[in-house]
């Protein structure tokens, strides 16, 4: 250092603050005596008193105290660590990463001091709301009868497979049917389903065009099958172009046809799963109805049957009486309730705004840019050095791959320091080295030359420096980091001792 | 790839020892820990649990999978791996000593004769 | 069109660019019978059309007034800087932190939360959260059976009716029995534990929001091999006994009072917080500290093994997705508010409670007393709890969740009071109970 050095410099452990390797837990920035927000506060009895010593707790739980600019601080900095939508382009397969509305966000903030115990006649327009939310998706889906409740894709899978299951057991086949057929490229939550509602699982495979193979799944099919699930478009971004006639198969022996509706934004206001002859369907609301992601969630999952599963409905459903509008009471052959209340409420209105402003022609325009974008970047990934699994005009999604002896975890990482995020990769599982391509259609064509050029110079890259590879990302928040070790010995919480110094 | 000849093993990869005493003790071959990676978590059969043979009897995960390691003959668990709780990773380094599962006592001793011998097991892991 | 950036001469370049004649043809694969069926939806609307559209909608809620109605779902404070921080872009447009280098802020705000989730419950394993209360009770009856291999579960009905039926719809498929134990005096007496059960599950405070014997539940459990889970008001936890504390091996809850609007039941975030035991039979998410390769500390999912994506079949839970957002408003809440903040929001509420409760039984309303109450009690009433409901909301109150016949308590009502309630609420209340008729006495006004 020079000869100024007396000079009152910050240690280094202060200037450590604005250092993002060592960036903070909200735990490490409380100091005691520190607030951000303060509720009104009520003077009275002791706790001791009012609620007798023997159920207090002894020690107050160690909650961060941090004053309110450095709480916003902390989350505004960590909300800058965090890849989104509307930072970059994240075509993530199987998901459909499209544009979620700011005008969603001023509709849905009209819907929040709702109570789900208020008087009927005090909640007549959300009432109003979710039932013409019901309809709509009937519409769209092509089914007689749509339950709100399931809280996300998964769940609706869940509520379907359990109608299925006791519409089965109300025919006297209960036992009988044992089994539900899953394609081997289906969503891992298709399996975990069904083994949740008690079923043993197949899976048949996908044959060499990319489609279910419709001879071993006839092969597969009997009066022990309960149900079949399948995704159409499939996880290939393949449309079943047999759909109807694998749909007569499983009706000719008595199973269920389940629709996952993950794929949906492929084919919405074009194509209806009820037409092709599902019996019940899932919608992912945050999916084709882009309602907020959130970093994982909520989601919702509402669900559709045809009018033979609609006793089985999930309780409870929203009615017209006249001009009212009501909470409908039970139904009897109900499997019951999903969860409380009526459903991820928040984003059903959401999606209901996002039908209302697009109406069927907006909607019919979405599923077919997105379409024409997936197939559009499929060609250029193919330009770019790229294989294409079932190289074919595809749906709203494909899936692609590194040519051999480059992994695609190096590809993925190597994106990132480019600012934009990977595909889907390693799913489905029935192409090695899969990557998952969904753009959705509110990208821009520019946005995907140039996330083709993106993919085209990693490429080289890996060609002519596979070590430059293996060394990406440099540029995020963090590198490459070290899951063995988190997973051999988890570390799932702070560790307060160590805040003591 | 290590494969001791005083072993026999199984199509689906597991190691097993000659009987002693009716009892054999089972593991992963070399080439399987190789094909999994880092293995962070076991879960083990308990004491005293029987199982056919081919029938799931523990669950190998690494970070991204996990694997049914299934019994290579039909018999009781006598014994199994603790010392795999807190150190998963034995099934990497040393997949045949310290990364050894679990023992089961088994219905049929001759039944070990049955199962392949290194170099058969060679020649299946090489199809791999 | 809305959203969508293509002009026309893009659409032409795309269909050059791959070699199909027509957007139509794009969609060949579909069979022409299933192709543009006729769809009924009303016709789109503008920004402002829209805007002024739901505003109408919006003026059929009622959304102001005293506000008393509690039932597992509450109106508390729940300052500016909560949803302004946590509704910032990066957070409502992330999805599932897959790639985690770039995924630093849902990570390490979900660890964060779990470190939360342990301290409110005193366990020292929290999942990412789930769904919401009711399904997390239910996916603790399912662990519970997984663990112990046993095909019997014991509720209180003290555990909220609408938990008990996700309960019921999770566990029949399986052919898994469920107990209903009754309550006496308010609260579940300790009940006989068979070896044949794999749980004990009761609620504190209970639906009727008395204080449950919790130690002695728990003991009962664990006396037979049985887990106990504790199903807790995250909020309550600033003033009462961890389930930490009382031994309960499984903590789950509803996040909803911590941070998140009522939104008419939802979006809010269940929470399950488990001993170190049972962390391999935890569903759903969890965020694992590490490092990278420069050493720095940083955030990762973690235990994937026991997930659908891997697993499929053989999954702990086909849960794939958590309720993100709606935790990360609470883990902000929760930091904003602090210990102190938290246990004045609780202790407020029940102070004004035990105030209702008496100011009521003064006019002459028929309050039930029997255990300890946080800040919720019943009141007797002589009518459907759903006309008082309806009558208390003419004149502009929201109060009254009925409690069901099964019971045992004939007509009856919660009230649920928080740190908002205020005396003229209070005031406004017991004039409208008196006015009613429900205070006993003369029924003035009321509807038959």
């Amino acid at each position: 250092m020079s000869a100024t050095s007396s000079s009152p410099l910050p240690s280094v452990a202060a200037s450590d603050r604005f250092r993002s390797d060592t960036f903070p837990l909200i735990f490490e920035r409380s100091s005691p005596g520190r607030r951000a927000a303060r509720p009104p506060v009520t003077e009275g009895d002791d706790m001791a008193s009012l609620l007798g010593a023997e159920h207090l707790r002894a020690e107050p739980p160690r909650l961060p105290e941090v004053a309110e600019l450095d709480l916003v601080r902390h989350y505004t900095q960590l909300a800058h660590r965090q890849f989104s939508i509307d930072g970059n382009v994240y075509p993530l397969g199987s998901c459909t990463m499209k544009y979620n509305p700011k005008l969603h966000e001023d509709v849905a903030e009209r819907f929040l001091d709702l109570h789900p115990y208020q008087d009927e006649d005090s909640v007549q327009g959300i009432l109003e709301l979710l039932c013409e939310l019901q309809t709509d998706l009937e519409e769209l889906t092509g089914m007689d009868e749509v339950s709100l409740q399931p809280a996300a894709g998964a769940h609706g899978e869940l509520a379907g497979i359990l109608m299925i299951r006791a519409f089965h057991m109300a025919n006297g086949e209960g036992e009988q049917r044992r089994v539900v057929i899953c394609p081997d490229g289906a969503h891992g939550t298709n399996p975990a389903t069904a083994a949740m509602a008690g079923y043993d699982v197949v899976e048949v495979p996908t044959g060499p065009d990319g489609e279910v193979d419709v001879e071993a799944f006839q092969a597969a099919l009997g009066p022990h099958v309960a149900a079949v699930m399948l995704t159409n478009p499939n996880t290939l971004g393949i449309f079943e172009t047999r759909i109807e006639e694998i749909a007569e198969r499983a009706h000719e022996v008595g199973a269920q046809l389940y629709y996952d509706g993950a794929n949906l934004n492929a084919i919405v206001g074009r194509a209806r799963p009820g037409d092709m002859g599902f019996d019940v369907v899932h919608l992912n609301l945050h999916k084709t109805f882009t309602t907020p992601h959130g970093g994982g969630g909520p989601g919702t999952g509402p669900v559709g049957v045809k009018s033979h599963l609609a006793p089985y409905l999930p309780a409870p459903r929203i009615l017209q009486e006249g001009e009212r509008f009501v909470v409908e009471g039970e139904r009897a052959s109900s499997i019951g309730r999903m969860r409380s209340f009526y459903g991820n409420v928040g984003n059903l209105v959401r999606a209901w705004a996002y039908i209302r402003r697009l109406g069927l022609e907006g909607l019919k325009r979405v599923s077919t840019i997105a379409v024409l974008n997936a197939n559009y970047l499929r060609v250029r990934m193919r330009e770019a050095g790229y294989e294409i699994a079932f190289d074919r005009v595809n749906m709203h999604e494909f899936v692609a791959r590194p040519p051999a002896g480059i992994r695609t975890l190096d590809i993925a990482k190597a994106m990132l320091d480019y600012g934009v995020h990977p595909m889907t990769v390693y799913f489905p599982l029935v192409v090695r080295e899969a990557m998952m391509v969904e753009p959705t259609e509110t990208e821009s064509l520019e946005t995907l030359d140039a996330y083709a050029a993106v993919l085209a110079e990693v490429l080289e890259t890996a060609q002519r420096d596979p070590a430059a590879l293996a060394e990406a990302p440099r540029l995020t928040p963090v590198r490459r980091l070290d899951e063995v070790a988190a997973a051999r010995r988890p570390v799932l919480r702070y560790a307060f001792v160590d805040a003591a110094d | 790839m290590d494969t001791p000849d005083t072993l026999h093993y199984t199509r689906s990869h597991e190691w097993v020892t000659k009987p002693e005493n009716g009892i054999v003790t089972v593991g992963i071959t070399d080439f399987a820990q190789d094909q999994l990676g880092d293995v962070v978590f076991v879960e083990l059969p308990s004491v005293g649990a029987r199982f056919d043979a081919g029938s799931p009897a523990a669950v190998i995960e690494s970070v991204k999978t996990a694997s049914d390691i299934y019994a290579p003959l039909a018999g009781e668990i006598t014994a199994v791996n603790d010392a795999l709780d807190a150190e998963p990773e034995a099934i990497n380094s040393s997949p045949y000593e310290n990364g050894w599962l679990f023992k089961i006592r088994v219905a049929d001793p001759a039944g070990w004769e049955e199962l392949l011998d290194a170099g058969a097991y060679e020649a299946v892991a090489q199809e791999d | 069109m809305p959203y969508v950036p293509h002009t026309n001469d893009d659409v032409e370049r795309a269909l050059a660019a791959i070699d199909v004649a027509s957007l139509d043809a794009l969609f060949d694969d579909v069979p022409h019978s299933l192709l543009d069926p006729r769809i009924e939806l009303p016709d789109p609307l503008d920004e402002v059309a829209l805007l002024r559209h739901a505003d109408a909608l919006a003026a059929r809620n009622h959304t102001a007034g005293p506000m008393f109605l509690g039932g597992g779902v509450r109106q508390h404070f729940i300052p500016s800087v909560t949803p302004r921080l946590a509704m910032q872009s990066e957070f409502v447009t992330a999805y599932t932190p897959y790639q985690p280098e770039v995924s630093q802020g849902v990570l390490q705000s979900t660890f964060e939360f779990q470190t939360m989730m342990s301290e409110l419950t005193g366990l020292p394993v929290s999942n990412a959260s789930m769904y919401d209360g009711a399904s997390s009770v239910a996916e603790a009856a399912l662990l519970a059976v997984r663990q112990t291999g046993r095909e019997t579960v014991i509720v209180s009905r003290g555990v909220h009716p609408e938990s008990r039926e996700v309960l019921q719809t999770y566990l029949w498929p399986l052919g898994i029995d469920i107990a209903v134990v009754d309550l006496e005096d308010l609260v579940t007496p300790t009940p006989s534990v068979g070896d044949n059960v794999a749980c004990v599950i009761a609620q504190t405070p209970n639906f009727l929001g008395a204080l449950e014997p919790m130690p002695a539940l728990s003991e009962a459990a664990h006396a037979a091999g049985a887990l106990f889970v504790a199903v807790v008001d995250p909020l309550s936890l600033a003033v009462l006994a961890s389930p930490g504390a009382y031994g309960a091996d499984i903590a789950v809850g509803d996040g909803q009072v911590i941070g998140n609007p009522m939104q008419y039941g939802g979006p809010s975030f269940g929470f399950m917080v488990v001993t170190e035991a049972l962390i391999r039979q935890l569903p759903g998410r969890l965020v694992g500290q590490t490092v990278d390769v420069d050493g720095r500390r940083a955030f990762v999912l973690t235990l994937q093994a026991r997930e659908q994506h891997i697993r499929r079949s053989k999954a702990k839970s086909n849960i794939c997705s958590n309720h993100q957002l709606a935790a990360l408003m609470a883990t902000i809440n929760l930091a904003a508010l602090g210990p102190h903040g938290l246990r004045e929001m609780a202790e407020g509420s029940v102070r004004w409670a035990h105030r209702l409760a008496d100011t009521l039984e003064a006019a002459g309303a028929d309050v039930v007393r029997g255990a300890r109450f946080f800040n919720e009690f019943v009141v007797r009433v002589d009518r459907e709890p759903r006309e008082v409901r309806h009558a208390l909301a003419l004149r502009g109150i929201r109060a009254g969740v009925g409690v069901p016949a099964d019971y045992g308590l004939g007509h009856a009502i919660t009230l649920a009071t928080t740190e908002l309630t205020r005396q003229d609420d209070v005031d406004a209340l017991v004039s409208a109970f008196t006015a009613l008729g429900l205070a006993g006495g003369q029924t003035v006004g009321a509807s038959a």
